[in-house]
């Protein structure tokens, strides 16, 4: 920094421990509560981790709660296809929508341009009653399908690869054209390979996006099996009669946050590059 | 913008943009338009009779006290979401800048809650605040403050901002700290010399140039609070206390879903429509301004 | 080789054989909204039927929470393919009802099957909720339950109370709560503030809820909930609540927990709550009749029940409808209504499942079961206490919870909360009108 005044920079730290510290409290006693037992938390709740972690995680995993009919196991698996299916969907689809808008001249290309374009201004949240309908229509309630499409398209991902190949010299193209190549040739052999960065940004930012989707899975799922452990999470809060079993829940509630978690401290170099990218 | 080399190809362009287009169709462009006309019907759930209402849906939910209410909630609520959210990432972001040892653990603790869903972020939030159970509201009874959002729809409302902030911090953080590292140190380093104390700096110099972060920021804090804040609501408070927290999304949901009124929740999607497209347009007129400036 | 192709041969022929077998039973497809417990006893009463005869076999599938399980069934007729068996909460009957293409009558399936079926034989004060003013059912009544007085026996003691003499009128228990909170106890509090405080609350006091017969005769009926006996008790709760002899407990029953740790000492919830309450609470408690006001003439009456019945959904085979007659016969057996009664603590649909019970002498045992039955049956129902029917009543009810958190965060007066609940609720009931044209 430009001067040195040592009060200033302990206050900086000191500013930046508080923040760190108010962001991860919940966190932390949500991690607690996951290590005692029903009793311990209603009764007497420590701050100090308890003794029942192994055990909550156990029988979260492989039993699950007694109000929701699956397990925490089968809820992470559902999650997980949910996520990859809508991260690799969109970024398949979008790749190839991209391609054409920016590579080839042919009639209606703006039209579609601006098709996909207004999707942009229609979250699934306002529309949500007619495309529950549609599901319902194609028969594809509480089915994998069903989790995945309806979330799929997405304008924000064609726009940054339509972005990218803008910027990808045209001498390349020339150059490929001149080999002989065709465009399909191109496309897998140049320009998938350069826009191996982008594709990584969009997948660590679409990843959580799908992971953490929350009312559509909530709208269309009835059967258990098919549950997104959101879903279920909010299920073992919704207890009739009786006492909500806390320590389950707890532990299912950072189960559910490892996952994108991970990915945001593995991948984060990328993670940034993709939110400044894509919200831009 | 356009390439100067492209390919001809009599089908495969279609064949290309097909896939996007369908879903597009099938579920945005589909089902909005059936928004629309729903919202001009009166229709009763298994879809055995629908009657032309013209208008009259969107008479009854602005002349439905609960409605007009719902969307003095959701200005409310998306403010200070907005507010807190920003506020506070700015304050960090400003001394994550200052750092220069250990920059980069602080950024990965910070920026990581925005990982989190907003879903699970209400559990983590009810939990602290549960009457029975919580620990803060434990602690604040042992105080003398009673706390029941339950009932006392203040403190629910703060409940709910403070879960839907809590985990935008790390967005607004991100940004903030990417606007504040592209400022040319040049121009701080020239006031300083002037004798300007760090506050005076970034009060004069920094933050007058991080306004087109900030109102980008703004945006989409809104937008975030309008739409993905719906876990949030449904997991900590459905709407409650007394519809305090009963945001237009929420809504939606509610009444179309539980209470099985198509045509007039059909109607308030149509508002919610109109209300992301101003806000769309708001943000591309300003980015088209940046790009000129 | 040749001993494996001989295993394969007799696997195909077991797969075959099993298949063929699916095949000749005719699936009837039954959704619910029974988890944990309960759902396990749905399961069981499926199976046992699919055990006792070789041509039908029931299929019952959890579909979430009443509201879920009705939209989810609604969805499905809307995509034409509708389950035969939908329980559908004790609220939205009015919206089946008014569904006439997508609704079979119980009674009509029941006609045409052939199968023996008196409905006299049912509880009257159950079915009537689920009948036509001319007599005809129309849904199967499956979980039934009715609002009952809970008070902790241990408490009653340390507060120099008689535990076998519980509060008969409202007084009585402001009375007893001032004692109670003298010593440490938070008063009382009440599960299903709605359904409780004001729908049974009407029938109770033999005053209409809504006119025409409480929405019975017809769509044209109008909310007259805001009547001065209503707002009486109502703004009398919202003083106690200032008084902190009364404590409200939120939504729904979230309130359950402050009577199974002890927090409150009386507590008015549903009678299926007795089970949970046995198995949560580490003291004595005892049941009663429902309190009342004592200068009101119309109380005691009798209450209504809660809880939901299974409609039968159109556009199956007439041998499906013959399964479902066959297996709503079974449901109906004293045999399975008496366990079902005894195992859960919902309310026997038939008078045999109940002299039944209590010729086990089950009610010696566990007096508190037969607390609602008592009180369910206290009278010939009047036409203010036979049952609700409006439309659009889910969303009432969350208006109605609405206007009563303010009035208890004392941001109303009971008479202002009334009439805009009142108010409110009229405009859903022309909609509903409206739209069931």
């Amino acid at each position: 920094m430009v001067e040195h005044r040592p009060w200033l920079t302990f206050l900086t730290h000191a500013v930046l421990i508080s923040g760190m510290l108010l962001l991860v409290f919940p966190i932390y006693v949500t991690f607690v509560a996951s290590s005692h037992s029903l009793d311990e938390i209603t009764s007497n709740f420590s701050l100090l981790p308890g003794s029942h972690l192994v055990e909550n995680y156990t029988r979260a995993l492989n039993v699950g709660s007694k109000d929701v009919g699956a397990t925490v196991g089968t809820m992470m698996l559902n999650s997980l296809i949910m996520a990859l299916g809508i991260t690799i969907g969109k970024i398949a689809i979008s790749l190839i929508a991209a391609y054409a808008i920016v590579y080839f001249k042919f009639r209606f290309r703006m039209f579609f341009f601006w098709m996909i374009f207004i999707t942009l201004m229609l979250p699934v949240e306002v529309r949500i009653l007619p495309t529950y309908k549609v599901a319902a229509d194609l028969n594809i309630l509480d089915s994998y399908s069903g989790l995945i499409f309806p979330l799929i398209a997405s304008a924000t991902a064609t726009f940054l690869f339509r972005q990218f190949f803008m910027t990808v010299p045209d001498e390349l193209c020339e150059a490929a054209r001149i080999d002989g190549s065709g465009p399909i040739r191109f496309f897998f052999d140049i320009l998938l390979p350069m826009s191996r960065t982008s594709i990584a940004a969009l997948f660590v930012i679409l990843f959580i996006y799908g992971w953490n989707q929350y009312l559509w899975p909530l709208l269309i799922t009835t059967d258990e099996s098919y549950y997104t452990l959101l879903i279920g999470i909010k299920r073992m809060l919704d207890v009739g009669e009786g006492q909500a079993e806390w320590q389950i829940i707890m532990a299912s509630t950072i189960l559910a946050m490892i996952p994108p978690v991970l990915v945001v401290i593995f991948m984060q170099k990328q993670f940034v590059k993709g939110m400044t990218e894509t919200e831009k | 913008m356009e390439k100067r080399v492209v390919f001809k190809h009599k089908f495969l362009p279609y064949l290309l943009v097909a896939p996007q287009i369908a879903i597009t169709i099938v579920f945005f462009i589909w089902p909005a338009s059936q928004a629309v006309y729903q919202s001009v019907l009166q229709e009763d759930p298994f879809g055995l009779s629908a009657t032309f209402v013209g208008l009259a849906n969107f008479v009854d939910i602005f002349t439905d006290e609960i409605y007009l209410h719902s969307i003095y909630v959701t200005a409310v609520f998306s403010l200070s979401v907005a507010v807190i959210a920003m506020s506070v990432s700015l304050l960090l972001a400003a001394m994550a800048d200052r750092v220069i040892k250990g920059a980069t653990a602080y950024k990965t603790l910070i920026i990581w809650p925005y990982a989190v869903a907003p879903a699970v972020a209400g559990v983590l939030w009810y939990f602290l605040f549960n009457p029975t159970v919580g620990i803060i509201a434990l602690y604040m009874k042992v105080l003398g403050y009673e706390w029941n959002h339950s009932l006392n729809g203040g403190q629910a409302m703060s409940l709910v901002v403070i879960a839907a902030a809590w985990r935008e911090i790390s967005y607004n953080f991100l940004f903030f700290l990417a606007g504040l590292q592209a400022i040319p140190k040049p121009f701080i380093e020239a006031a300083a010399i002037d004798g300007a104390s760090p506050l005076k700096r970034f009060w004069t110099i920094t933050f007058p140039l991080l306004s087109p972060t900030a109102f980008f920021l703004i945006v989409m804090n809104i937008v975030y609070a309008f739409f993905d804040t719906f876990g949030v609501i449904h997991v900590i408070t459905d709407g409650g206390p007394s519809n305090a927290t009963n945001i237009m999304v929420y809504k939606v949901y509610h009444d179309g879903f539980l209470g099985l009124d198509l045509g007039g929740s059909a109607a308030q999607s149509v508002v919610l429509m109109i209300i992301v497209i101003s806000l769309t347009v708001i943000q591309f007129r300003y980015i088209e301004r940046k790009v000129n400036y | 080789m040749k001993k494996y192709r001989f295993l394969l041969v007799v696997a195909l022929f077991i797969l075959g054989v099993s298949v063929t077998s699916a095949q000749a039973l005719t699936e009837i497809n039954w959704w619910h909204a029974h988890g944990g417990r309960l759902g396990e006893k749905v399961s069981a009463i499926a199976g046992d039927f699919n055990k006792l005869q070789n041509k039908y076999r029931v299929v019952a599938t959890y579909k979430g929470n009443y509201a879920d399980t009705m939209t989810a069934g609604i969805a499905a007729f809307r995509s034409k393919n509708p389950p035969h068996i939908l329980q559908v909460f004790e609220v939205g009957t009015a919206t089946m009802m008014a569904a006439k293409g997508a609704i079979k009558p119980v009674y009509e399936v029941m006609g045409e099957s052939g199968l023996p079926f008196d409905p006299n034989a049912y509880l009257p004060t159950v079915t009537s909720y689920y009948t036509t003013p001319e007599g005809k059912m129309l849904s199967m009544p499956f979980n039934s339950s009715t609002p009952i007085l809970y008070f902790n026996k241990e408490a009653f003691k340390k507060a120099g109370l008689d535990p076998n003499k519980p509060p008969r009128t409202w007084p009585e228990v402001a009375d007893y709560a001032r004692k109670l909170v003298k010593v440490g106890y938070t008063g009382f509090s009440t599960a299903w503030i709605s359904w409780i405080h004001l729908e049974n609350f009407s029938a109770w006091h033999n005053v209409p809820f809504g006119t025409k017969a409480n929405g019975f005769g017809g769509l044209d009926t109008e909310f007259v909930f805001n009547s001065p006996l209503h707002v009486k008790h109502i703004q009398q709760l919202a003083d106690w609540q200032k008084e902190k002899i009364f404590i409200y407990g939120g939504r729904r029953n979230l309130g359950n927990a402050k009577f199974s740790s002890g927090e409150v000492a009386m507590y008015t919830e549903s009678s299926a709550g007795y089970a949970g309450f046995k198995k949560t609470c580490k003291f004595d408690f005892g049941t009663s009749m429902l309190p009342y006001w004592p200068d009101a003439p119309g109380a005691p009456q009798n209450t209504i029940i809660g809880g939901a019945s299974l409609w039968v959904m159109t556009g199956h085979t007439p041998d499906e409808y013959r399964g479902v007659a066959t297996f709503f016969t079974y449901l109906s057996s004293p045999a399975v209504q008496a366990d079902w009664h005894q195992f859960t603590g919902y309310l026997p649909i038939t008078t045999d499942a109940y002299y039944l019970t209590k010729g086990q002498g089950v009610y010696e045992k566990k007096p508190g079961m037969e607390t609602a039955l008592k009180q369910m049956t206290l009278h010939k129902p009047t036409e203010n206490s036979k049952g609700l029917r409006f439309g659009n009543f889910v969303q009432e009810r969350s208006i109605i919870y609405g206007e009563l958190e303010a009035i208890f965060a004392g941001k109303k007066t009971a008479q202002q909360g009334l009439d805009a609940a009142v108010k409110a609720g009229n405009k859903l009931l022309r909609k509903f009108e409206k739209a069931n044209k």
